[in-house]
């Protein structure tokens, strides 16, 4: 049995939390330095930061593609060191990742790519076809459904990659750099489609770089500088 | 791509492989685990035909028996041969005895003594032993010991060879044959668990990227090790298919080149043997199924 205080405790607790996280490369110098932060359910974030601050890091340990050296990151409420592997996967259902390198699987065709997740999680392709194809048609792609990502232009493979992450509205999407390659026009369409995620109470966490979008949007930054949280921020629309 | 263009791809569309189908290293593969099978396919035949020549060279040893007589007195062999002839003709289990006669017996000498002291033999110098073949009754045979007892009573100096010690050789001799043969088969078969095993995990390290997109997409282990599971039971279903018929190719030619009894009475291939390939495509895609499951799953928790 639950009491009310665990209830409110879990409604309460934060998607995703960061505590004085290290990340170290090998010998290398520490990549990420003593990290602390959370993101509360259905907030937007973006993390900025110049070349080299350690963004893609940090986006790698939340998706634990990497370990803490030091520190816990805990995604919904469960610490993802200790996360057994079968639990892991379930858990990585929940999350929604756009790669910088976009990370498309080259001998599938674009539908085919987009509908990964969904087969992953072992939907019937009868029950997705349609939701496929109309969120392909609606990041511009309904043309080339059956288009071989090597014949894809950069932002025709963000918007599949795109696609991809957020065909299973997930309830964590993360992205990293996910305007690179696109026009202001279509910058602006992912980023609406961001927010209506968000506002569907999906968190949002978007590395970038691109301070024209972080200005468009006006959520608030953290700040990465030389793999310490410099702060967050909470620009104005317009500013 | 139009409205009726897009609602006819989706019409055809079917799910493509989540790991690409063709590799330039999946002929190479599926050669050598054809080649292993086709060695164990020949390795099952070759020991049912050792099963069979030993089965039937005993059958046909168990059925008869020899005996020696050497003529007592002034008895000449061939009356103490006929003697002892008529005497085991009697004998319970017997079902044909017969004297051999003085040419066959001296025939059978000729090897050991030569031409020129089988002449002297002939000329009566040389005593020459004579031989009493029986047949036994098929299901209750007479014994050694029958056969002495009745020659004993009737006084007749004889010995009486059943073959028992060749059966036993005989015997011995089928038993190594088949050891060697199931040997030899699980050899062939670790050989391939191991040969499948490390073109598993070089397949997949060769897609570590196509890997980490499917575990970040909430793949399970088990669900990646499925899909390279699959694929190698299938190359290997090929390969066993082809490696079975080629041995088929080559038993039914030994069957065919023999005649009634194979390609030599040593190794009677008979048409039946050849049903016993037919699981081969089977073992092979259940072997390569469960060896390269568990690299897959050995490697992908190594590189958890």
């Amino acid at each position: 049995m639950t009491s009310d205080g665990e209830h409110d405790r879990a409604v309460d607790a934060p998607v995703l939390r960061f505590s004085d996280v290290s990340l170290r490369y090998g010998r290398q110098a520490e990549t990420l330095r003593e990290v602390s932060f959370d993101l509360e359910p259905g907030s937007f974030h973006f993390l900025t930061g110049p070349s080299g601050a350690g963004k893609s890091s940090l986006l790698k340990l939340v998706y634990r593609a990497q370990l803490p050296s030091r520190g816990r990151v805990t995604l919904f409420g469960q610490d993802l060191a200790a996360l057994p592997r079968r639990e892991l996967a379930r858990v990585r259902r929940r999350i929604g990742v756009v790669f910088q390198d976009f990370r498309l699987l080259e001998h599938l065709n674009a539908f085919d790519n987009a509908a990964l997740p969904l087969r992953i999680a072992g939907r019937r392709p009868k029950d997705y076809k349609t939701d496929v194809a109309d969120l392909l048609a609606w990041v511009g792609l309904g043309s080339k459904l059956h288009a071989m990502p090597v014949t894809l232009s950069g932002g025709e493979k963000q918007r599949l990659a795109i696609a991809r992450a957020v065909i299973t509205k997930p309830d964590l999407l993360l992205a990293d750099e996910p305007t690179g390659n696109v026009d202001a026009d279509m910058a602006q369409r992912i980023l609406r489609l961001f927010t209506e995620l968000n506002r569907r109470g999906a968190t949002v966490l978007i590395a970038t770089h691109d301070q024209d979008l972080v200005a468009r949007a006006a959520m608030p930054q953290l700040r990465l500088r030389d793999g310490q949280l410099d702060g967050v921020a909470v620009l104005a629309p317009g500013a | 791509m139009s409205v009726e263009a897009a609602e006819a791809f989706l019409k055809a569309w079917r799910p493509g492989p989540l790991m690409p189908r063709a590799d330039a290293r999946d002929g190479g593969l599926v050669f050598v685990i054809a080649v292993l099978c086709f060695f164990a396919c020949l390795t099952a035949l070759a020991a049912l035909a050792g099963d069979r020549a030993a089965g039937g060279w005993t059958a046909q040893l168990r059925g008869s028996a020899t005996v020696l007589v050497r003529p007592r007195g002034g008895e000449s062999g061939d009356a103490a041969a006929a003697r002892a002839a008529e005497t085991l003709a009697g004998v319970k289990g017997v079902s044909e005895a017969a004297a051999l006669e003085k040419d066959k017996a001296l025939a059978l000498l000729q090897p050991w003594l030569g031409p020129e002291a089988l002449k002297e033999a002939q000329a009566g110098d040389l005593p020459i032993p004579r031989l009493v073949t029986l047949e036994l009754d098929k299901d209750a045979p007479a014994t050694a010991a029958d056969l002495d007892r009745a020659l004993k009573t009737q006084g007749i100096d004889a010995a009486v060879d059943d073959h028992s010690l060749w059966i036993k050789d005989i015997v011995r001799a089928g038993l190594w044959a088949r050891a060697a043969a199931l040997g030899l088969f699980a050899l062939t078969a670790l050989t391939a668990a191991a040969v499948i095993a490390f073109a598993a995990r070089a397949a997949l390290a060769a897609r570590r990227e196509i890997v980490e997109v499917l575990h970040v997409a909430g793949a399970q282990d088990r669900f990646i090790a499925g899909l390279l599971m699959r694929r190698f039971a299938g190359m290997a279903f090929v390969a066993g298919l082809i490696a079975a018929a080629l041995a088929a190719g080559i038993g039914a030619a030994a069957r065919l080149a023999g005649g009634g009894q194979g390609l030599t009475p040593v190794l009677p291939v008979a048409w039946i043997d050849l049903a016993a390939l037919a699981p081969c495509p089977l073992l092979a895609a259940l072997l390569a199924a469960f060896c390269a499951r568990g690299a897959a799953l050995r490697l992908l928790k190594e590189k958890a």
